[in-house]
């Protein structure tokens, strides 16, 4: 019933994004002024394969959620380049991009506010297939929705309960069951754990693994939670203020953390465990992530480094390979 | 630090199986089922559980927060002795309030007044209960901003709330909370908002604080790390009881009851990689009509006949207690794959 994603071509990524970047614009200063932009991203660029998770780490405002929307073409972008299974997609619009969204769906991270809860459960996972003009009506889908449910963990007689009627971590079964109703290949699943108690988090953790493995999903696991990245994702990327400032492999990435940022996010993570955190080495820098209309002008991190050279305060670095698969974009690291 | 030393005092803050319920349109409510608890003097004691645990419920009752329709059944709290119920224990604790215990929340955007200058508002709290005069107030009130790590005190106190990030919010949250040189200070969740590196400089202004001032600090969150890196006891909550209590390091280490096993287990950890997570099936129980017996019966492997009688808090080690009639039996094996897909 649920078919595991067909090949791509070999070596070809699911998803590429190339020097994506997204301008949001400001109110008018003034009743005559124009109106202000600025830009909430700025030269984003990733590659994901199929049956893969790209773990997107960043604090509030760094431009995560951004990223997750503009992929899936629900903003506009001012920048770059998206190209989905081979084919750009940054353009595309009409039927071809009505198509094209079967193919990749979200899945929210408020299970509470995500659902209709004057919508029972079954017409909640068949809506994708009724606004595609895939069924006509609910009843069509009965066996595939049973399926799907069953799939995500939910009891069978889940259909025809409303919302309300279910936990929080159920409710997140049923975003994710909605979000798997088209048979998508590929899933931006934006903080789908945060909300939840950490013991159902490792129910929805577990539960996104398994699909992945037996549907081939690509993921691009949007979360402020490291320790939830190290453990789902294969490749992650750390924003800053809009902009990418380290992308490489998950070890490598926890493991040798090249850029500054990265190592004081990593250090500033407590770890379960009071004899190892008592002795690790927090790197606490002062100030906070700065005010992306006034960005400062060349590193966005220069406000904080410890590092910072007068090139970091003119010139905006660009991300560049260290090593095999890991970029930085640092001028003295 | 000596810890064994210090839990030789008297303690500051007793608990004592405490009973809070809550009056709502689906039933009584069992929020807090029997709590005891105790913390000594520059001790810093970790509450650990997730939602609907009773852990922000058991600050509430220290703080005098119960509204209706909630209501302590039964139980006492009592502070260096005293009880702070009844009649002439609400009198005492007035006096405690805000002075010795003061209380940091979860949320610094709506804990304070919008409207009012930062500085007016810890004026306010010095003048009301150290009754220095205004000027006094303003001087004090730049030494605390400066305190807990606030730059151009003196500018900042001009300042409404919005003008702060959320970071700064607590910060100030935390200098009105030390501002009449508290014992003890019940943060509830006092990072739980922020950012991972915001967090990280407020539990070491926290770590400072105690240091410097000596205080007792009760730390109440869902997570683990925060509590690893801060606590020298914990107290882990589930369906309104306390399941286990110990020393930090045992309590991580060598976790007793099945739910602490679990928790531990199906949290991911930036040190390790693990294969799968431990999960734990269910859901906490309805706490209108909780199980006869052990709390935790429905989800817990070990379960047997024996838990449908409730097990109560006991000696496990000298040190630590757990409430479970199978202590220290490991509780979780491999986790098995979720319903496989049908092709």
């Amino acid at each position: 019933m649920l078919n595991p994603v067909s090949a791509p071509a070999p070596h070809a990524p699911l998803l590429s994004v190339q020097g994506l970047g997204v301008t949001y614009e400001t109110g008018a200063q003034g009743f005559w002024g124009r109106p202000k932009s600025f830009d909430a991203l700025q030269d984003i660029s990733f590659d994901l394969k199929a049956g893969e998770t790209l773990g997107l780490v960043g604090e509030s405002g760094s431009g995560k959620t951004t990223t997750g929307r503009a992929v899936l073409r629900r903003i506009k972008t001012s920048a770059g380049k998206i190209v989905f299974k081979g084919n750009d997609i940054t353009r595309t619009d009409g039927e071809a991009l009505r198509k094209l969204r079967r193919n990749m769906q979200l899945v929210f991270q408020d299970p509470y506010s995500s659902l209709n809860p004057r919508m029972r459960v079954i017409d909640i996972v068949a809506e994708p297939l009724l606004v595609h003009g895939l069924i006509r009506h609910v009843d069509e889908a009965r066996d595939r929705i049973t399926e799907l449910l069953r799939v995500v963990g939910l009891p069978a007689d889940a259909h025809d309960r409303f919302p309300h009627a279910f936990s929080g971590g159920q409710r997140q079964r049923i975003g994710i069951a909605r979000a798997l109703a088209l048979q998508p290949e590929f899933i931006v699943a934006d903080e789908p754990v945060s909300a939840l108690d950490v013991s159902v988090r490792a129910q929805v953790v577990n539960l996104m693994q398994d699909l992945q493995k037996e549907l081939g999903l690509g993921y691009l696991f949007i979360a402020h939670d490291l320790s939830v990245v190290r453990h789902i994702s294969h490749r992650v990327a750390i924003l800053y203020a809009g902009r990418m400032v380290e992308i490489a492999d998950r070890d490598d990435l926890y493991d040798h953390p090249i850029h500054p940022y990265t190592e004081a996010l990593l250090s500033a993570v407590p770890v379960p465990d009071p004899r190892t955190q008592r002795q690790r080495k927090r790197i606490v820098y002062g100030g906070e992530v700065p005010d992306l209309v006034n960005p400062p002008p060349g590193c966005r991190f220069s406000t904080r480094c410890p590092l910072v050279t007068d090139q970091c305060r003119k010139d905006a670095p660009k991300l560049s390979e260290r090593s095999p698969r890991h970029l930085v974009a640092c001028w003295n690291r | 630090m000596n810890i064994s030393a210090m839990s030789n005092n008297e303690p500051l803050l007793e608990i004592d199986r405490l009973k809070v319920e809550f009056d709502t349109r689906r039933g009584l409510v069992q929020g807090l089922r029997g709590v005891s608890l105790s913390i000594g003097r520059g001790e810093t004691l970790g509450v650990v559980g997730e939602s609907g645990s009773g852990k922000s419920v058991t600050a509430q009752a220290v703080m005098g927060l119960i509204d209706m329709p909630g209501r302590i059944a039964s139980g006492d709290i009592r502070w260096k002795g005293r009880s702070l119920l009844g009649a002439e224990g609400e009198r005492y604790a007035r006096d405690i309030r805000g002075k010795e215990v003061a209380m940091v929340f979860q949320d610094p955007m709506t804990s304070l007044n919008p409207v009012l200058r930062i500085g007016t508002q810890i004026g306010e709290v010095l003048e009301r209960h150290l009754g220095m005069t205004r000027k006094q107030a303003r001087t004090r009130s730049e030494e605390l901003l400066a305190a807990v790590g606030i730059s151009a005190p003196g500018r900042r106190l001009d300042q409404h709330p919005h003008e702060f990030s959320g970071g700064m919010r607590q910060r100030v949250m935390i200098a009105m909370a030390i501002a009449c040189e508290p014992q003890l200070l019940i943060a509830d969740e006092p990072t739980t908002a922020l950012d991972v590196t915001i967090q990280a400089q407020i539990l070491e202004l926290l770590a400072e604080l105690q240091q410097s001032l000596g205080l007792s600090i009760v730390l109440i969150t869902h997570d683990l790390g925060v509590v690893a890196g801060l606590c020298h006891r914990v107290a882990v909550m589930y369906a309104g009881q306390i399941i286990e209590t110990g020393l930090a390091e045992d309590v991580f280490e060598r976790p007793a009851h099945p739910y602490t096993q679990g928790l531990l287990r199906s949290t991911p950890r930036l040190d390790e990689v693990s294969d799968r997570l431990i999960s734990i099936d269910g859901t906490p129980p309805n706490l209108v009509t909780p199980p006869d017996g052990c709390s935790f019966q429905q989800r817990c492997p070990l379960s047997g006949e024996a838990c449908k009688k409730a097990p109560q808090l006991a000696h496990i080690r000298p040190d630590a207690e757990a409430a479970c009639w199978q202590p220290s039996t490991p509780a979780w094996a491999t986790p098995l794959m979720s319903p496989s897909i049908s092709h």
